[in-house]
């Protein structure tokens, strides 16, 4: 049924993604990411950085839909943009300081979820992607039509959630690691292998008491909150944001993200948003091939390596 | 109102005719060709650079002309849907489906940014207009040019129509639609038959897309993202699969819209047709003759 | 009150009967087998059972409960397990999430649990594992538990499906086709497999094409024959029934092969729905499309 080359590790490779795998990986990561500014600090970096993070944050969400329950959706960005407008509105409008819109965050963005998820995740697989798809352009169009939302132009003057970017900075970074452990979590739950069940085969799952439908919609509505989440953050970053932000293809690009980084595995797609983030800051002369690379990629993955860089491991350890 | 009527009619086909390929990929491998709408803006382009090759053509010569580069855009845009399906879907035929859909989100994307490296990322100004003297017909102000399109997208439905059900190959067709394993086994080159059925759809949508450059005028990178949608909403409105359900899902699409629009607002256009693709799959996904869209036990 | 009644169970694929009036009970702890040639309507009856089809008359009841119509998971939910005819593994799992599957009903945890690990997470997750290799024992494996479900060998995977059903704590076991694919020793091992899934008090029906398995393992047999029950009765008496006898030695009996060649393997390997099955019109509208080599 799957295609082929998925483990065939010596006894050195097996050790070796053992040590990935383990909290220590995760632990330097952070290290690093915690360093990172005393190397480098200028605005700019800053805010590629911060933005990396946003964006590890949202690839993490999209692999809960994805990778673990293995429903494509291809309009992910209608969530951060949920999350983004809700909180940019409420705290240009009511004067709310960003901390205070998460409440209301959460709550609309799971409303979301389902109203996105509930008439659409009774279909097939393939539909659903089309329908979110459609989904992500409808809230866009809304956006830029809307007047609450201030058209086109979008929402300015939103205030930030630190004093300065630094402070932001390491406050999106320990945001952004919770959310990813919490991400990772929940995939080793009960809840997060009824996902894989899913994934693997829904009959079986149904077979087994898995209310599949039920299952997909808590995937749909766990991606939305990490989705809106990200989208406070994102709000806060800019203090500015327009519909333009909330594109395809900025769904396309975290669906890329999962993909090259290992559908399911938290370090892969930790790993690929930050390689799908900060590769046109290093390849600033291709910047008119970036994403003519990136479809091509896409296929290659597919092709050669469908379980990405950093695959998921599904060896249990014996303990 | 007979104005509305026409237009919806009028872009409906070509909705349509994009649709086609996008139900015949699906009803013969259950595939959503994501690229399918990319294909589109490939034939528009191509249309571009055979016009931009010839030269000036006089406005007399301009639908003869017109005729002689679909054809030739069918030939270009049916083969770069061979070499598509034969590179990055063929290898992952037996590949869980997610696997698929990727990918085929991975040739939209390369197609659509090859084009824009290859042509930059500034809409193009199609060389060879129709010209467009209206004429009032039912109250309704229709241009030549928008008759001799319909005449030209129904000459083509009307032939793939009969392709698929009176030829012996439109029967191989239907037969691999319904089981490809035994379709096989009873001696039908099921590879051959894909590789054909790729080849007609994206003719069908190459036609369309030279077809819409020279009615708008204009084309870009990213003309087919927004069709190939629309595209698939017409699909599942008829029923996917079923090639004159696929017809009428494009032209009733079209109708909708043209009329969504006039009571929305244009603004509103596209957010009324997802509105209605969503609607369609949740009250009825198998469309208005579609045959039974099922999961396997 | 039997464990497991059904009705006057009618299911129509399209103009097609797959099941024309079938009604038999399955009692408290009892080994029943449904035999019949291939087409019969075993699969069928299986999955209108478990909720995959919907039935298109008649009624299933579950200790009294009617359940005809219900979800899988449903129905799952009130104590049926069941295995598939050709082996549905969670195969990118481990063997341990697998069998970790049949526990997914009984295992309180809620997210609020798994995203702080809390004692209670960390209890349950500990009894869920300590559940998957207690009946991965009881069915025997002796392969690898940890790694990936698909590198284990066929029979080891089937060891695996049953583990999986029984971590279901189910009261009804339906096992589609155990034995099929299966060497002699292997099957032997079934047998005895089953005898003990019985001394847990789990009443089991299984579809068996093993006609040596099926007379010394059931205490009774149901015969199907075009989607219709042609007996019912202890396996002696069953194997000497004349109608029986026609069914199965009147055509001789090519048709022991489980190849996948009339409706009744259909409705695994097609495109037959799983839920309103029964009102398809599919069937009838491509029928002629389907152009049987009129060439």
């Amino acid at each position: 049924m799957t295609a082929p080359g998925a483990t065939r590790a010596p006894a050195l490779g097996r050790a070796a993604s053992r040590l990935l795998d383990s909290r220590w990986a995760g632990l330097a990561g952070l290290v690093l990411a915690l360093l990172a500014p005393f190397v480098i600090a200028t605005p700019y970096a800053l805010s590629v950085m911060t933005s990396a993070a946003i964006f590890v944050m949202l690839a993490s969400g999209l692999n809960m839909v994805v990778g673990f329950c293995g429903l494509l959706d291809l309009g992910y960005v209608a969530f951060f943009a949920v999350g983004a407008y809700t909180s940019g509105v409420l705290s240009t409008r009511l004067g709310l300081p960003l901390l205070a819109t998460v409440p209301v965050v959460i709550v609309v963005t799971v409303i979301a979820g389902v109203v996105i998820g509930a008439p659409t995740l009774r279909l097939r697989s393939d539909y659903l992607a089309i329908v979110t798809l459609g989904f992500g352009e409808i809230i866009r169009i809304t956006a830029n039509n809307l007047d609450v939302t201030g058209g086109p132009s979008g929402i300015y003057g939103i205030p930030s959630l630190a004093t300065s970017p630094v402070v932001f900075y390491y406050l999106t970074v320990v945001i952004v690691s919770v959310a990813v452990i919490g991400a990772s979590r929940l995939g080793r739950s009960r809840l997060g292998r009824a996902w894989r069940f899913v994934r693997e085969d829904e009959d079986a799952a149904e077979a087994m008491g898995v209310h599949t439908y039920k299952i997909k919609l808590a995937a749909y509505i766990a991606g939305a909150v990490w989705g809106g989440l990200a989208g406070v953050l994102f709000a806060g970053q800019l203090s500015a944001i327009s519909p333009g932000s909330f594109t395809f293809l900025q769904s396309a690009l975290v669906l890329m993200a999962v993909v090259l980084g290992g559908m399911g595995s938290t370090p892969g797609v930790v790993v690929g948003a930050i390689v799908i983030s900060l590769l046109p800051e290093v390849l600033r002369d291709f910047a008119g091939y970036r994403f003519f690379a990136f479809g091509v990629l896409l296929i290659i993955v597919m092709l050669v390596r469908p379980q990405g860089l950093w695959p998921h491991r599904s060896r249990e350890a014996s303990s | 109102m007979s104005q509305l009527i026409w237009n919806g009619l009028f872009v409906g086909s070509f909705y349509a005719l994009v649709a086609l390929g996008y139900s015949m990929v699906y009803g013969i491998m259950k595939l959503l060709n994501f690229a399918h709408g990319d294909i589109y803006m490939l034939g528009a382009f191509t249309g571009f650079a055979i016009l931009g090759a010839v030269g000036g053509i006089s406005p007399g010569m301009a639908l003869p002309a017109l005729l002689g580069v679909l054809v030739v855009t069918m030939g270009v845009t049916g083969l770069s849907g061979v070499l598509l399906e034969r590179v990055a879907y063929r290898p992952l035929r037996n590949a869980p489906r997610l696997s698929l859909l990727i990918t085929a989100v991975g040739a939209s994307f390369t197609l659509e940014y090859g084009m824009r490296a290859a042509a930059g990322a500034d809409p193009q100004v199609y060389p060879l207009r129709l010209g467009g003297t209206s004429a009032e017909i039912l109250g309704a102000r229709i241009t030549l040019q928008q008759i001799a399109l319909i005449i030209v997208a129904v000459a083509l439905m009307v032939g793939l129509n009969l392709l698929v059900t009176r030829t012996r190959e439109g029967r191989a067709m239907r037969a691999i639609a319904l089981d490809p394993r035994t379709s096989a086994l009873m001696g039908i080159n099921v590879n051959a038959v894909i590789s054909r059925t790729f080849f007609l759809g994206s003719a069908l949508a190459g036609a369309a897309g030279v077809m819409a450059g020279a009615y708008y005028g204009k084309i870009d990178f990213l003309m087919g993202f927004l069709i190939g949608l629309k595209a698939f909403t017409s699909a599942v409105i008829g029923g996917i699969g079923n090639i004159p359900g696929t017809m009428l899902g494009g032209l009733l699409l079209g109708l909708l819209e043209s009329f969504g629009t006039f009571w929305l607002g244009g603004e509103w256009r596209d957010v009324f047709a997802f509105g209605v693709l969503i609607l369609f799959l949740s009250v009825r996904p198998t469309g208005l003759l579609g045959e039974r869209v099922t999961e396997r036990v | 009150m039997s464990l497991l009644s059904v009705e006057d169970l009618r299911l129509s694929f399209g103009g097609l009967l797959a099941i024309d009036g079938l009604s038999f009970t399955v009692g408290e702890a009892e080994i029943v087998s449904v035999i019949g040639p291939n087409g019969a309507g075993k699969t069928s009856a299986f999955n209108c059972v478990t909720g995959f089809y919907r039935p298109t008359a008649g009624r299933i009841l579950l200790s009294g409960r009617e359940i005809t119509g219900m979800r899988p998971s449903g129905i799952a939910g009130l104590g049926v397990s069941r295995t598939f005819q050709n082996l549905r593994l969670f195969g990118e799992m481990s063997v341990l999430d697998n069998v970790r599957a049949g526990a997914h009903l009984w295992l309180r945890q809620n997210f609020v649990d798994a995203l702080l690990h809390t004692p209670r997470y960390r209890r349950t997750e500990r009894e869920c594992t300590e559940q998957a290799h207690h009946w991965l024992d009881f069915v025997g494996l002796r392969g690898d538990r940890f790694g990936e479900a698909r590198a284990l060998p066929y029979g080891e995977q089937r060891r695996v499906e049953i583990a999986r059903a029984l971590a279901r704590r189910p009261a009804l076991l339906l096992l589609d086709e155990p034995a099929a694919g299966l060497n002699h020793g292997e099957k032997a091992e079934m047998l005895a497999l089953i005898r003990r899934i019985r001394e847990l008090g789990i009443a089991t029906v299984l579809i068996e094409h093993d006609m040596g398995l099926v007379m010394e393992v059931s205490e009774r047999v149901v015969v199907l024959n075009f989607g219709r029950e042609i007996a019912d009765g202890r396996p002696e008496d069953v194997r000497r029934d004349p109608a029986v006898i026609e069914a199965y030695l009147g055509r001789d009996d090519e048709d022991d092969e489980d190849d996948t060649d009339d409706t009744d393997d259909t409705d695994d390997t097609d495109d037959t729905d799983g839920k309103g099955g029964a009102d398809g019109k599919g069937g009838a509208d491509d029928g002629d499309g389907g152009g049987d080599g009129d060439a």
